[in-house]
């Protein structure tokens, strides 16, 4: 199951990147980021608290990161753990193209979750998604000095193979994103 | 109000009113959530998120540190304690001869889980919010695995496996009937319909979840389960001699008020397992309540099959034969009932109403990696129903016969008539019924009713169901031929008290049948006292002797024929003492209205002044006869009963909206004998509410790449509401009961039987349609009335 969109940032694709990799930003841009432990050189470890719908729980999560080629692209693996609340997994590939003064960072997804956030919270997952997506990007396009705020250029392209929302998907996307800075951080 | 009175008021066949209403209406029951025993403590589980998984490390280290938490066990814990694991209580062999094939069912994963929901640990707090909150904490490394949900696939070479020992996913496959008989008869077709029919899964949502409370005795060494169970006796039994908690005598089990079951409290589950064996370690009563999620995915659910079925029929429109494949899903473990319900309670049933020579059918037992399936309301009768009667109706359309005279002119009019597939019925009218429910749902003026709404832009349809089932699940010799572990007998035990007034143990257990008004009628009528001086007891092995509890609409047939027995004889032992105390002869004493006279005087004792004669044992030998007036019974009835009846809905369909609407509902059932016309309609209107969920609504459903339960709550998993229900029309036809000595057929599931396909019908009808798949969700009519 796949899950794929992309976003207008208002900076320049350098300094996109590097606030990629800039730990405050990261920390302040993700909703709910916890915490950030560096494992090794390509993992990660760190904590997220989300709530959809009925559901709160602090997701752990770990990062793979590979095939970093910067400024242009890498790809993440990720996997966040919400106790009794489920989990969700998922590979990211992220890549940044230049747009006059703006970058567009585009990213696909393939992730699937499972517990109880799959099983109540299927419904209330799409507003959540929407909310922490907007709040992510929101504060990171903020953050870089831009006075527009960032804008999605394109509604996320779902396809699904089964029966799962695929609001799930953006979600997972969330977690892992949040997975994602953590890695950057160091 | 005198005798006579009071027997017309509250005896056979009074709409009498329920007498368990008032505790449950005032908030007054007592269900398990409402016993609190001293120094309880709390139970949460900690549940698989993972269809399929190895289950690498448990690290509760954080969660034993938590606040509150006394204990957390794992499935090793079981085992170190040698606990063995849950059972099925029914024994098929497939084709070959080879007995069925799964794999152990742990009451705590010990190495792998298998569905979403799968118990892998269980933390014992002071409170439940700190066992909730502590269960969070449990760090449990899984190794995800491939999962496989559907039945389709499920048996290819290449499938994720459920459990080694089980090849393929495949459980069994099972045969019934004479496929060389049934092959000749389609040789010889003139004609030969067939449908593909899914019959969708089920969760029950039964409105109390599951619970327990687990109590160990340091004294005595008695450990007393408290649990939301339909069958006490039958749960003490699986946890004595096949899980080994404690010894038999050494359990007691309380069922008490428990809140609907509809099956799926039928079945012993890990949790109330874990709850009476925790009770020991911690040495503190252990309590779990469930909650509704948790229900969603660890109750068994129902039905779930995929079948191909075929009709062979003469050129004059008789059947000739039928052929059936089904593949049922048994989800990742087998429970108590799961392989009898596809197969002994399924293909038994194909013949339906019908006069069918021919009959063969093939089952396969498929394990998936989904909850348990077991059985629901109607239990195999359901699906078998619906197969026929989809299919009838479907060659009566193809033929351009009327439907109603298609089935009439099938019909089985001789009695008993022995099926090709096991049963044999006893008695029946399945015209008169099907007349009545013609007349009742006017059929004849329905060509108008459909002008009438086509000139609105409406779909109207009508449809049929002439359903049978089998209930009573008995005689015992029967049953255990065909793979039941058990007998399915029921015991009563009639105690009249000195002053008169009647307790009666009996085995069966209500979860919402109202047996203490039913049961207490049966008494009333016979003993001709007050219903007020008599009390229904149940659901508890210290009290009750022996039962095998209540499913498959068995407790009026066989429960209330236990006591009817140990009635008469406490009846013939009343009779001897009122010759004694009367001074006549025993063959002069006439028992009438609640009271003994010597026949053609004015001499007589009152019900009560018997009852206390026979405690005090004065006025007649006790070296012949024996003071006191208590009476048991265990009753085997000597054939399943046969409920029939005809089920018609009439639908309108909005091709705009894609809206069902149930317009009329009628109902004729032939039931036997009545006790109370009120609670068989009550019934009835429950069964058909249920079934019309399923026709229209209901649906569990998983995801089939991740194994995740997509309808895990009610915002997913619709339930029908009052407003999606029309009002029933109820109505019945009579044809005793020759098995046992009250009449009874028994009613609790016909209308879960017999109206989804009289839905199905209506809407194909409406649509024009030949088939649609159950739930007829607004976007299924839709797309089917625009072609889509």
């Amino acid at each position: 199951m796949e899950m794929s969109g992309e976003f207008r940032i208002p900076a320049p694709k350098d300094k996109v990147w590097a606030a990629l990799n800039d730990p405050e930003i990261l920390q302040q841009s993700v909703p709910g980021c916890q915490s950030i432990t560096k494992l090794s050189d390509t993992e990660m470890e760190g904590a997220v608290t989300a709530s959809v719908g009925p559901v709160k729980a602090t997701f752990k999560g770990s990062v793979v990161l590979s095939d970093v080629n910067p400024p242009d692209s890498y790809t993440l693996t990720g996997q966040g753990k919400g106790g009794a609340a489920g989990f969700a997994k998922g590979v990211a590939k992220v890549s940044l193209t230049e747009d006059g003064s703006f970058t567009v960072l585009r990213y696909s997804v393939q992730a699937s979750v499972g517990g109880k956030l799959a099983q109540i919270g299927q419904r209330l997952i799409d507003g959540t998604a929407k909310k922490l997506s907007e709040e992510f990007f929101g504060n990171f396009s903020a953050i870089l000095g831009g006075s527009a705020a960032a804008e999605s250029v394109a509604e996320p392209q779902l396809s699904s193979s089964g029966g799962l929302n695929p609001a799930l998907w953006i979600t997972a996307l969330i977690l892992v994103m949040a997975a994602l800075t953590l890695m950057f951080v160091l | 109000m005198n005798a006579i009175d009071a027997k017309k008021a509250t005896g056979i066949g009074a709409s009498v009113p329920r007498k368990e209403d008032f505790r449950f209406i005032t908030g007054n029951g007592h269900y398990t959530d409402d016993i609190c025993r001293p120094g309880q403590a709390y139970a949460c589980f900690v549940r698989s998120p993972y269809a399929h998984a190895t289950v690498d490390d448990i690290d509760f280290a954080d969660a034993l540190a938590a606040p509150g938490v006394i204990l957390v066990l794992t499935g090793k814990d079981v085992a170190a304690d040698g606990l063995g694991g849950l059972i099925c209580g029914w024994l098929v062999h497939s084709k070959d001869g080879s007995p069925m094939k799964t794999g152990a069912h742990p009451v705590l994963a010990l190495t792998h889980v298998r569905y979403v929901g799968d118990h892998v640990a269980v933390v014992i707090a002071e409170t439940a919010a700190q066992a909730r909150d502590a269960a969070e904490l449990v760090d449990v490394s899984y190794g995800e695995l491939a999962s496989v949900t559907a039945v389709s696939g499920a048996q290819a070479p290449d499938a994720p496996q459920v459990h080694p020992e089980a090849p393929r996913n495949t459980c069994f496959e099972w045969e019934l009937g004479d496929k060389a008989a049934t092959e000749a008869a389609f040789n010889n077709a003139a004609k030969v319909v067939s449908l593909d029919i899914a019959n969708n899964r089920l969760i029950p949502n039964a409105m109390e979840p599951r619970a327990a409370v687990g109590e160990y005795d340091k004294g005595t060494g008695v450990y007393t389960l408290y649990t939301t169970s339909q069958n006490p006796h039958v749960a003490r039994l699986v946890l004595s001699a096949f899980v080994g908690v404690a010894p038999e005598n050494k359990l007691r089990v309380i069922a008490p008020d428990v809140g609907g079951g509809f099956g799926s409290k039928i079945f012993i589950y890990s949790e109330e397992t874990v709850c009476v064996w925790a009770s020991k370690k911690v040495g503190r009563p252990v309590k779990w309540i469930a909650d509704r999620s948790e229900s969603f995915v660890s109750d068994a659910h129902g039905r779930d099959h995929q079948t191909h079925a075929e009709l062979a029929l003469d050129a004059n429109g008789k059947m000739l034969g039928l052929r059936v494949k089904t593949k049922a899903n048994l989800g990742a473990y087998l429970q108590l009932f799961s392989a009898s319900v596809p197969t002994y309670l399924y293909a038994t049933l194909l013949s339906g109403q019908y006069d069918l020579p021919a009959i063969y059918c093939e089952v396969d037992g498929v394990l998936t990696h989904t909850a348990p399936v077991d059985a629901y309301r109607g239990a195999g009768r359901p699906e078998a129903t619906f197969v026929i009667e989809r299919l009838v109706e479907t060659a009566a359309r193809e033929l351009g016969e009327d439907p109603a005279e298609f089935r009439r002119k099938n019909f089985i009019r001789k009695f008993p008539h022995q099926t090709p597939v096991i049963m044999a019925y006893d008695v029946g009218d399945y015209e008169a019924s099907l007349n009545e429910a013609c007349r009742m749902i006017d059929y004849a003026n329905f060509p108008q009713r459909r002008r009438e709404a086509e000139a609105r832009g409406m779909r109207r349809g009508i449809g049929f169901s002439a359903y049978i089932e089998a209930c009573g699940i008995a005689p015992s010799a029967a049953v255990g031929s065909l793979g039941a572990g058990v007998g399915l007998w029921e015991s009563a035990e009639v105690r009249v008290n000195p002053t008169g007034s009647v307790e009666v143990l009996t085995g069966a257990h209500s979860h919402g049948q109202g047996h203490e008004t039913t049961f207490a009628q049966l008494v009333s009528d016979r003993l001709g006292i007050p219903i007020e001086s008599v009390e229904i007891v149940h659901g508890d092995t210290d009290k009750v002797q022996f039962g095998m509890g209540t499913y498959g609409s068995r407790s009026g047939a066989v429960g209330m024929s236990a006591i009817q027995v140990a009635l008469d004889k406490v009846i013939a032992k009343a009779r001897k003492i009122a010759a004694h105390v009367l001074e006549a002869g025993e063959g002069d004493i006439v028992f009438e209205n609640g009271h003994f006279t010597v026949a053609g005087t004015d001499r007589g004792l009152a019900f009560a002044e018997l009852a206390l004669q026979a405690y005090t044992g004065h006025k007649f030998p006790t070296s012949e006869i024996e003071p006191g007036l208590k009476e048991t019974s265990f009753y085997d009835p000597t054939n399943f009963t046969f409920p029939a009846g005809t089920h018609i809905a009439e639908v309108e369909i909005d091709p705009g909206t894609g809206v069902v609407k149930v317009i009329k509902f009628v109902a004729v059932d032939d039931f036997g004998n009545i006790i109370n016309p009120m609670i068989v309609e009550g019934q009835v209107h429950g069964g058909v509410a249920q079934g019309i969920g399923q026709a229209l609504l209901e649906n569990a459903v998983y995801d089939p790449d991740t194994g995740q339960l997509l309808s895990g709550s009610f915002m997913d998993y619709c339930m029908p509401r009052a407003d999606d229900l029309p009002s029933f029309d109820v109505g019945v036809t009579v044809t005793a009961a020759p098995s046992n000595p009250l009449g009874l057929k028994g009613c609790g599931e016909a209308g879960a039987i017999g109206a989804p396909p009289a839905i199905i019908n209506a809407i194909t009808d409406a649509l024009g349609v030949r088939d649609i798949a159950m739930p007829v969700t607004p976007e299924r009519a839709w797309r089917a009335a625009n072609g889509l």
